[in-house]
């Protein structure tokens, strides 16, 4: 039911782990449906120069997180702001219809992680 | 080469040689229908006849009583429609329980629709039906009561024998759901007060798409499939005679060998529980420590997802199964799990292993020793278990 590409990325998930210092985090989803994803971000020059995920959630959750994370490291924010949960499923070679919200998981984690940035950043201005 | 170990063994098993040595020359030499009148016919008949009288042996009851059908879900949809509608001049209740199998809570759901009345017993945090409930439940419009026989996710196996004599009593038709239990666990359908009783062949090492159901002499009920005379009126279409040849086989096999076979599945099974139970933390046994089938084990894991398990089981070779939304195809995790009052974050990490006549010690061991290893490694990637741990948290 899972692609060769969906397998891999369950198995051999990159990117895994957390950022101590990070410049912003985004969790979504909620335990009582299974899923919660959470990835870490380090920019740089409005650059995404490191990302890590943990992520609660059956294979194509994890495999999602483990492609999503892929696909933005090294991009600027604005392009990654940029990436759809069909890219996510289409780098994957494909997702089964029922585990597609896991790439629709993926896509909002990123969302939420980079609006957490811009607010820290705010914030900092305003202190300053 | 890769170890395989099948432990889904509930879901379903594979058929014995010596059952597909019986069912092979009804495909092909004694292939007549059993109906006809002709030598071809009167072979098939008695092959039938044959395998009725087994079956009816392994549930001591005679063998006018037992119904062959295509399997446990026919079986459970003819008890349970074919009591209503033929007693609803009587009443329009029926009472069961809330961790059925899906073959009796959807047709009670359908009946429901149509009219009739549903009790859904509650069950403790083992998975066990109380009799005084299922008394207190009873009205004067109640026509069915229909409790399983053992519970196919978490094994516990329900007080059957007083609700069955609490059903007697009352005059009120007992079904039980034995699909787990036929040829696992003794089952005597006279001294249990069983009116009505389904049976799968796939689950005792028969084959699939045949099963029975067994219906006491008196009671009254609709065909469910109308056609013609077989099943005397009771269930047309024409017999899956190398099925039913080989359901004949199968239970007669099972029921000689089950008190060896469950006292070395319970062995190995208690192995297996006390093993993860050391050797894993945050986990805890799903069903009664006892009162369970000689095969069954069902865990939660805290913080992990039963989906992302069995994968990483599979990819070691393991057959297991789960009662996480993501196996069971909707949104919720299994309602069994959720009846016996876990959280549903809980009910998420469950997983279910169980044993036949196949596996060995080795094959616990096995289990025993890739297990943990999964088991970390999922919770190493759980932002839940980052949580959990008090670690620190970077939001």
């Amino acid at each position: 039911m899972y692609s060769e590409k969906v397998m891999d990325h369950f198995m051999n998930p990159r990117n895994v782990g957390e950022i101590e210092d990070a410049d912003g985090v985004g969790e979504v989803g909620n335990a009582k449906c299974g899923d919660i994803m959470k990835i870490y971000l380090k920019i740089r020059d409005n650059r995404i120069v490191d990302v890590k995920f943990k992520t609660f959630g059956c294979g194509a959750a994890i495999a999602s997180s483990s492609m999503a994370t892929e696909l933005i490291k090294g991009k600027t924010i604005e392009e990654a702001l940029e990436l759809t949960n069909k890219a996510v499923a289409e780098a994957l070679d494909g997702l089964p219809p029922i585990k597609m919200h896991c790439s629709v998981l993926a896509e909002q984690a990123i969302k939420a992680a980079i609006e957490d940035y811009r607010r820290r950043q705010q914030e900092k201005q305003v202190n300053s | 080469m890769q170890r395989r170990v099948y432990m889904d063994h509930a879901a379903t098993t594979y058929t014995k040689q010596e059952v597909l040595d019986e069912m092979l020359p009804y495909f092909k030499e004694i292939y007549g229908n059993p109906s006809s009148v002709h030598g071809f016919g009167r072979e098939a008949r008695k092959a039938v006849d044959l395998a009725r009288e087994r079956t009816a042996a392994a549930l001591n009851v005679s063998p006018e009583e037992i119904y062959f059908t295509s399997g446990g879900t026919e079986a459970d949809n003819w008890a349970i429609k074919g009591v209503a509608w033929a007693n609803k001049e009587r009443g329009n209740h029926i009472i069961t329980t809330s961790i059925e199998h899906h073959a009796v809570l959807h047709t009670c759901q359908y009946l429901e629709k149509m009219g009739f009345e549903v009790t859904y017993l509650p069950v403790d945090s083992y998975g066990l039906v109380y009799p005084e409930q299922v008394k207190e439940a009873i009205t004067d419009k109640t026509i069915l009561i229909s409790v399983m026989f053992a519970n196919n996710e978490i094994g516990t196996i329900e007080p059957i024998k007083e609700i069955g004599q609490i059903a007697r009593e009352r005059g009120i038709y007992f079904h039980t759901d034995a699909v787990q239990a036929v040829g696992h666990i003794p089952v005597d359908v006279k001294d249990m007060n069983i009116d009505l009783l389904s049976l799968s062949a796939h689950k005792f090492y028969g084959p699939k798409g045949v099963g029975a159901l067994y219906i006491r002499k008196g009671v009254k009920l609709h065909p469910f499939i109308h056609g013609g005379a077989q099943e005397r009126n009771r269930r047309a279409g024409t017999e899956n005679l190398p099925g039913i040849v080989g359901l004949g086989k199968a239970i007669e096999l099972a029921v000689s060998n089950l008190e060896e076979n469950s006292k070395r599945l319970t062995a190995m099974r208690d192995r297996l529980i006390s093993g993860v139970l050391n050797s894993i933390e945050n986990v805890r046994l799903n069903g009664h420590p006892t009162k369970r089938l000689p095969g069954n084990a069902n865990f939660s894991f805290e913080f992990i997802e039963g989906e992302s398990l069995l994968l990483s089981l599979d990819m070691k070779g393991i057959a297991a199964s789960s009662g996480s939304a993501c196996t069971s195809g909707s949104l919720d995790p299994s309602h069994v799990l959720l009846a016996i009052g876990l959280p549903h974050e809980i009910a998420h990490g469950s997983l279910r292993l169980t044993l036949g006549d196949d596996n060995t010690d080795e094959d616990i061991d096995y289990v025993l020793e890739v297990l943990p290893g999964i088991v970390k490694r999922l919770r190493e990637m759980s932002p839940l278990f980052a949580q959990h741990k008090g670690g620190k948290h970077y939001v």
